[in-house]
């Protein structure tokens, strides 16, 4: 018979190749998926993971727009992986970037059309206030009412989504736009540009965002105290409790934070690729940053790794829609698949398996 | 605004009608959660079998056909779940999360050709003279036959969760997954039928909104209806009468606004469109505020389970 006998502490080995594993796995059930669309596989795969960083005749737009598609992944997984470590579920993440983004673009059209270098730099604080606001209403319906967060920060997302619906068609509508809706364009007004720094890499604000987070993320884990008290409440909550980690503040913390940096992820991608606030301006990036904060094992390192395979994922699932006509939503199963494989390989981290061949256990 | 234009027994069956999908979810997830498993994957299960009911029905032009094939979908997706929490022993939550993501992916795929058909017509029960009442004809007796069909269920779920074996078995492997083991019951083997169940009609309700409710197909049309589901077991402090209570209370206030939107209100569309999302988190406080959760959640919801001996 077949046995799962605990291991005494989680495989180092396993911990690094589950990931790779299950990228493995993944691409195994996801050429079948497309040869039941009636794909190539081998097609399928090269388009979306060959194609876009080496095919010549796409590499020229493709490539940047890795750094454009990683960053504000790499940006709200950072944040999720903090509080998945100690056990906080921020799910609403999709919610928190889209009030960023409206707090920000609302922070900088109120001073339009003045032209001062400071409007950007105000706009990236305002969407990071807004993020953060918007995840203290789980985080305060949870230390003072016990409210399930997992519940409220995702019921929060709908709630947003008609807020951006609402702004879009009102008060932050383009008065000059004749009547259709969406804001004025920020990414042509000088003052609020999300410029890109280094012309054709897509490296923009919200990369340069995205690489401070992963390196403050690091440290904080490894060598903060707060970082300690993250990764002892998700391992052992009675000991965090005896040591004296305040679970209340935790939440507090880990909930802003992660919110804050969605906020940011929002304002960054208003300002730049977005270039305005519309009514479908979230593409999902909160939830697809779920899956990568899983795949990068809730570590800073990871995650970035994580953030540039799903952003490549995202670019040549679009380059396989366009060329090979391929549907569009096959990726996000493709996404979704990756995170069961992940899921389920996981098991040989915190488990052996045992076998024994007739012999009674 | 014109509130004349609203008639009181229009307003009841579309109640009913709005609340069917919501009780069928939260009914599976109630016995889900009595076995002590917490799936949060009901958006992707309902969204899985609003499509696989909606294809099959259209395919075959035959409804009950469809509701079947959508409880298939939904079941065989939890599957998915059952296996990894159950057997590989993945954290609940992140599975749940996986399995909504998923579901929403694989559903828009295999939709790809449905967008804009309308399905076959779900038959009508003909309840003889009670339709002919004058108030509750209209309202209450003239529906299609799955909204009776909930009603039974949320009655035996009760009544197999409160007065039979078999629910005692559920909720002891529900409360204390380790004692349940020491007895002898088969802990894995009743949560993967539970799970198996709340998949299922999980898929009937989804099915219900793409077959009866809306009824197209369109991407993402569950909108959230399966974490409303979710809510709602909460806010019945997991008791099937309250179920019934907790839905048709939801289902009231999606057609209330419904009803404001079509009436004109001051208020603009958006805000009356966010107001069950927001009345539901409401609820959530108020309920987890007045008690401690400890006290009605069944005691090993979301534990892992690995048997040692």
């Amino acid at each position: 018979m077949t046995l799962l006998e605990k291991r005494p502490q989680p495989s180092r080995a396993w911990a690094w190749a589950t990931p790779l594993l299950a990228v493995a796995l993944t691409l195994v059930a996801g050429g079948l998926m497309f040869a039941a669309l009636g794909t190539d596989p081998i097609a399928a795969i090269r388009t979306i993971f060959y194609d876009p960083l080496f095919n010549p005749l796409f590499a020229g737009y493709s490539r940047p727009q890795l750094l454009v598609k990683a960053a504000p992944l790499i940006l709200i997984a950072t944040g999720l992986a903090l509080g998945f470590r100690a056990g906080i579920w921020n799910i609403g993440a999709e919610g928190q970037y889209i009030i960023g983004a409206l707090c920000g673009a609302g922070a900088g059209l109120a001073l339009y059309p003045l032209d001062l270098r400071l409007i950007f730099p105000l706009m990236v604080v305002a969407g990071a206030a807004g993020g953060w606001a918007w995840a203290m209403i789980p985080a305060i319906l949870r230390t003072r009412f016990n409210t399930n967060e997992i519940l409220t920060s995702l019921l929060l997302v709908y709630v947003a989504e008609n807020l951006l619906a609402s702004m879009a068609v009102g008060a932050l509508r383009n008065p000059d736009g004749g009547g259709f809706p969406g804001s004025r364009n920020l990414s042509q007004w000088g003052s609020s540009r999300n410029v890109e720094l280094i012309p054709d890499t897509g490296l923009h604000w919200g990369v340069v965002a995205a690489m401070i987070a992963v390196i403050l993320a690091y440290v904080l884990l490894q060598r903060h105290l707060m970082g300690h008290h993250i990764r002892l409440a998700g391992q052992a909550p009675r000991a965090a409790r005896f040591a004296g980690v305040n679970p209340s503040r935790l939440i507090v913390f880990c909930l802003g934070l992660s919110g804050a940096l969605a906020g940011l992820a929002g304002i960054f991608e208003a300002t730049g690729p977005a270039g305005q606030i519309t009514i479908n301006f979230n593409v999902g990036y909160g939830f697809t940053a779920i899956i990568v904060a899983f795949l990068g094992r809730l570590h800073p390192v990871g995650i970035v790794l994580a953030g540039l395979l799903m952003a490549l994922t995202y670019i040549g699932g679009e380059l396989a829609s366009f060329t090979l006509g391929i549907p569009a939503a096959a990726i996000q199963a493709f996404q979704g698949m990756l995170l069961f494989f992940l899921l389920a390989v996981d098991v040989l981290t915190n488990y052996r398996i045992r076998t024994w061949k007739g012999a009674s256990a | 605004m014109d509130l004349s234009s609203i008639s009181p027994a229009l307003v009841v069956a579309s109640l009913m009608v709005a609340s069917t999908p919501l009780l069928l979810a939260a009914l599976g997830e109630l016995v889900v959660e009595k076995a002590g498993v917490l799936n949060l994957g009901v958006e992707g299960m309902m969204i899985t079998g609003a499509i696989c009911g909606f294809a099959i029905a259209v395919e075959t032009g035959s409804p009950p056909l469809g509701f079947l094939a959508a409880m298939a979908g939904g079941a065989a997706l939890s599957m998915v779940f059952a296996v990894l929490t159950l057997v590989l022993l993945a954290n609940q939550v992140a599975t749940g999360l996986a399995l909504t993501l998923f579901g929403l992916g694989l559903s828009s795929m295999l939709g790809q050709g449905y967008v804009g058909i309308k399905p076959p017509a779900t038959a009508r029960l003909d309840l003889g003279p009670l339709s002919d009442l004058p108030f509750l004809g209209r309202a209450v007796f003239s529906h299609d036959w799955m909204v009776y069909v909930s009603l039974g269920l949320t009655v035996a779920i009760w009544y197999v969760l409160t007065r039979t074996r078999a629910g005692l078995t559920l909720r002891a492997v529900g409360e204390n997954h380790d004692a349940a083991h020491a007895l002898g019951l088969k802990v894995v083997a009743i949560r993967f039928a539970a799970i198996g169940f709340g998949g299922a009609m999980a898929g009937l309700g989804g099915a219900y909104l793409s077959l009866v409710r809306v009824p197209q197909w369109t991407e993402g049309m569950t909108a959230g209806a399966g974490w409303i589901a979710l809510a709602i077991v909460v806010f019945a402090s997991w008791r099937a009468d309250r179920v019934l209570l907790g839905a048709y209370l939801f289902g009231g206030v999606t057609v209330l606004q419904l009803n404001l939107q079509a009436a004109g209100s001051a208020l603009p569309v958006e805000y009356l469109s966010m107001s069950p999302y927001v009345i539901t988190i409401l609820v959530l406080v108020i309920m987890s505020a007045r008690r401690s959760r400890a006290t009605a959640a069944p005691a090993s919801l979301g534990k892992p389970f690995h048997a040692t001996a």
